[in-house]
C-alpha cells in the first residue's frame, strides 16, 4: 500500500449504485438503471464541461450530449480498461474539447487573438477547486506540483487547450510542455493514489 | 515523431491535447506499447479526478431532457470478438479519414513493399513494386477505409485496413519477430473456413505494411501463419492470429 490519499471519494464513489454494474444493465437497455447512472454522473459531467466551455447554455447542451452518448454507447464500456467514472469523464472531456475546437475552426483567427489576450484561467479554476472542501485532496495534490506542471495541466484539462496552445501561452518549447503534462499527471496520480 | 516523443505523449493524449494527426500516430504506437497502455489508463483515471473536483449540480430540466431523449436514441451494439482460435481481434478502431490514414502511413516511415521471391528482372520488379506501392497507398487513403487491430502474441500487433469500394485489404504488422532463413510470414483470406493465400512477407521487428494479394472477394477475414519460404497453398501451421474484417 502506498501512503497516499484514499481514492474512495474519487473514481469509486462510496455511495450510490455500482456504476459499472449499472452501465452493464444500461447496455442491455435498462432505462431504470440509466437514471441511476445519470444521478451519479450528471454533476461531474456538467461541472467539467462548464469548466472547459464556460458558457452555461452551451455547457448544458454539451453535457446532455455526453449523457445521451453514455446511453448510446454503454455497451462499449470495457471494465477491464478502467473505471466507469473514468470512462464517462473521458467522454465528457472529449466532447467539451471537440466543441471548443469546432468553434475555433470557424473562428480561428479571433480565437488566436483572444487566446493571446487572455490571462491564464488556471488560478480561477484552482480557486474553484479550492472552494470545495470535499475536494481538498485534489487541491492539495495540485498544490504539490511545480507551478509549471500545474499551469500546463490545468490549462489543458480545465480549459481544453492543445499542448501547442499551452506552449504558446506559457512561451515554452513544445517538448517541455509535453513533458510537463506527463510528469505533472504522474505526480498527481501518485499523490491521489490512483490505480487504473 | 520519434519513439521517445511518442512515449512522452501519454499526458497530452489523455488530456485530449494532441493535434488529430498526432493522436492517430500516438494511438498507433499505443497499440504496440504495453507500458504506454498502462500509463494511459492510470493518467486517464487521474484526469477523471480533476473532473470530479469541479462537479456542479445539474438543473432538473437537464435530467428531464436527457431521460426524454434516450427514448428515441438507438443503442450501439457491443464489439464482438471474432472466432479467432488463438487470439481475439476485437479492438476495432474508429473509422479513419483519408488524412488520418495518410498520417498513419507516413508514421510507418514509408511504405514497405511486397517482396517477390521469384527471380524476375530488376526493372520488372521495380515496376511491379511501384504498382504495388500505388495500390497499397490507394487502400490506405480510401475514403471508405475501415480499420481493426489485434494481438499477434509476444507483444506483436496487427492492424488490417479494408476498402470495400476497392475490394482490397492491407495489413500492418508491428513487432513481429524476425524469422529464421527459409521461413516467411504468409497472409490468408478467410473464405468461410477455407484459407486462400494472400501473399508472403518477412518479419523485421519494425512496422511493416503489406497489401494483401488479390481481391477480398467476399472473404470474411484474414489470417497470418509462418510458412516455408515461397509460401504454401494451404496453412501448414497454427495461425498466429485470425481476424474478422471490419463490417
Amino acid at each position: 500500500m502506498r501512503a497516499t490519499e484514499s481514492s474512495d471519494a474519487g473514481t469509486r464513489p462510496s455511495r450510490g449504485v455500482d456504476l459499472a454494474a449499472a452501465l452493464a444493465a444500461v447496455a442491455r437497455g435498462d432505462q431504470e438503471q440509466f437514471t441511476q447512472v445519470y444521478d451519479q454522473v450528471s454533476a461531474p459531467v456538467l461541472g467539467l464541461v462548464r469548466s472547459v466551455l464556460r458558457d452555461p447554455a452551451q455547457s448544458e447542451e454539451v453535457a446532455q450530449e455526453v449523457l445521451v452518448e453514455v446511453w448510446r454507447t454503454a455497451a462499449r464500456f470495457r471494465p477491464d480498461k478502467g473505471s466507469a467514472m473514468t470512462w464517462v469523464m473521458t467522454l465528457a472531456h472529449r466532447r467539451a474539447v471537440d466543441r471548443v475546437r469546432s468553434v475555433e475552426a470557424t473562428a480561428a483567427r479571433e480565437h488566436k487573438a483572444a487566446l493571446l489576450d487572455q490571462t491564464p484561467a488556471y488560478d480561477q479554476v484552482t480557486e474553484q477547486v479550492e472552494s470545495r472542501l470535499e475536494q481538498q485532496r485534489v487541491r492539495r495534490c495540485l498544490g504539490a506540483l511545480t507551478s509549471l506542471q500545474r499551469e500546463a495541466v490545468t490549462l489543458a484539462y480545465y480549459r481544453g487547450l492543445t499542448y501547442r496552445e499551452v506552449a504558446q501561452l506559457l512561451t515554452l518549447p513544445l517538448g517541455t510542455v509535453k513533458t510537463r503534462l506527463r510528469d505533472g499527471l504522474i505526480r498527481l496520480r501518485d499523490c491521489l493514489g490512483v490505480t487504473a | 515523431m520519434t519513439a521517445a516523443d511518442l512515449h512522452t505523449s501519454t499526458g497530452a493524449y489523455v488530456l485530449h491535447a494532441l493535434a488529430p494527426a498526432e493522436r492517430v500516430e500516438f494511438e498507433r504506437h499505443l497499440a504496440a506499447c504495453e507500458a504506454c497502455t498502462q500509463e494511459v489508463a492510470e493518467l486517464a483515471a487521474t484526469t477523471a479526478r480533476l473532473g470530479l473536483a469541479v462537479a456542479a449540480p445539474a438543473p432538473p430540466r437537464m435530467r428531464e431532457h436527457v431521460l426524454q431523449r434516450i427514448q428515441t436514441v438507438r443503442q450501439e451494439p457491443p464489439e464482438v470478438p471474432s472466432r479467432g482460435r488463438l487470439q481475439t481481434w476485437a479492438r476495432a478502431l474508429p473509422r479513419l479519414s483519408l488524412a488520418a490514414c495518410l498520417a498513419a502511413a507516413a508514421a510507418f516511415g514509408g511504405i514497405a513493399v511486397w517482396q517477390h521471391e521469384s527471380a524476375e528482372d530488376a526493372r520488372s520488379q521495380a515496376r511491379q513494386a511501384q504498382q504495388r506501392a500505388d495500390e497499397l497507398a490507394a487502400v490506405l487513403a480510401a475514403p471508405d477505409a475501415e480499420v481493426a487491430a489485434g494481438e499477434l502474441g509476444d507483444g506483436a500487433r496487427g492492424t488490417v485496413i479494408v476498402s470495400r469500394a476497392q475490394d482490397r485489404a492491407a495489413f500492418v504488422a508491428a513487432g513481429l519477430p524476425e524469422l529464421p532463413d527459409g521461413k516467411v510470414y504468409q497472409l490468408w483470406f478467410n473464405d468461410g473456413d477455407i484459407m486462400r493465400p494472400a501473399g508472403v512477407f518477412r518479419g523485421s521487428g519494425a512496422e511493416r505494411v503489406v497489401l494483401l494479394d488479390g481481391r477480398i472477394d467476399g472473404a470474411s477475414g484474414m489470417g497470418l501463419t509462418v510458412e516455408p519460404a515461397g509460401g504454401s497453398p494451404r496453412p501448414t501451421t497454427e495461425p498466429l492470429g485470425v481476424m474478422a474484417f471490419p463490417a
